[in-house]
């Protein structure tokens, strides 16, 4: 097993134990992290995924992340500025960072706050694979 | 000239804690949907909800759980009208800084007060800043994008 398919297991088994409301692909070198809860708006549910995705990044330089929020229905500001906490971790470690499949009242939300021109958002987990590393 | 039957209204005088004004907000968002306000009414609603609250305790009561948060809702087949008060100093609106501009772009926060002007028909304050008053009318003419047209 490769070093990369195997640390890449047990991250997965990790996340699995810390956080339910994430779940974890690992497609190739690409990680597709989708948000499983409908509504985000709990401090228990903000912290747990910054508690699971910052560790995630720091210890996948490079990472190429995809985070998928098609079953989100309703999320605050607070998210908002997770999603940027998380972007900037990402472009700290020089990877790359995709989100997808966001309803069209939340990409209303993106908006508003003109995040929309700071994310790279695509209507599905296939469109945001494009043009990345195997 | 008839009165419009009242849906609620209600006061409620609740600890500055999560777990509290969620049963406030489950109570607000029950009553909309059960009396047909639209889906877009109720995301309104909701968003603006979560964001005076999260203002509330953490920026008014500084998340001190023992101070209080005053409520008073009214829901009429027309409107959604809320005041909230917290125990706080208040705060000036007018300073808030435009989380749009591009210095502030990259900010983790700060966008809790322009998303309840995008979604609300009405957003006062009281002189001190501690209370926000909001109005949602069931046939609001502005959305989001058209306050969005406003600001440019």
């Amino acid at each position: 097993m490769s070093y990369y398919l195997s640390n890449n297991l047990n991250l997965e088994k990790e996340m699995d134990k810390v956080n339910p409301n994430l779940s974890l692909e690992f497609r190739n070198s690409v990680v597709i992290a989708t948000l499983t809860d409908e509504k985000i708006l709990d401090e228990d549910q903000l912290q747990g995924l910054e508690g699971s995705f910052l560790p995630l990044i720091e210890q996948t330089p490079g990472i190429q992340l995809i985070i998928d929020f098609s079953n989100v229905k309703f999320l605050t500001s607070s998210v908002l500025g997770l999603l940027i906490r998380i972007s900037k971790k990402v472009y700290e470690t020089d990877g790359t960072l995709r989100l997808c499949s966001i309803s069209p009242k939340i990409l209303e939300v993106f908006r508003i706050t003109r995040l929309d021109r700071i994310f790279d958002i695509h209507a599905s987990v296939d469109e945001a694979m494009v043009g990345l590393k195997k | 000239m008839t009165e419009s039957k009242n849906i609620l209204h209600k006061s409620w005088n609740i600890k500055s804690i999560e777990r509290e004004v969620k049963t406030v907000s489950c109570e607000v968002l029950e009553a909309l949907q059960s009396h047909d306000f639209s889906e877009d009414m109720v995301f309104a609603v909701q968003l603006s909800l979560e964001e005076a609250f999260i203002n509330a305790i953490k920026h008014g009561n500084h998340g001190d759980s023992q101070k209080n948060i005053s409520v008073e809702c009214l829901i009429t087949p027309e409107k959604f009208d809320i005041s909230i008060v917290d125990e706080g100093f208040g705060f000036d609106p007018g300073g808030v800084p435009d989380p749009r501009s591009n210095s502030n772009l990259y900010k983790a926060s700060g966008r809790g007060v322009l998303l309840i002007r995008s979604y609300m028909d009405v957003v006062e304050y009281n002189s001190r800043g501690n209370c926000i008053h909001m109005v949602k009318y069931r046939d609001s003419a502005q959305t989001s994008s058209e306050y969005e047209k406003k600001c440019m």
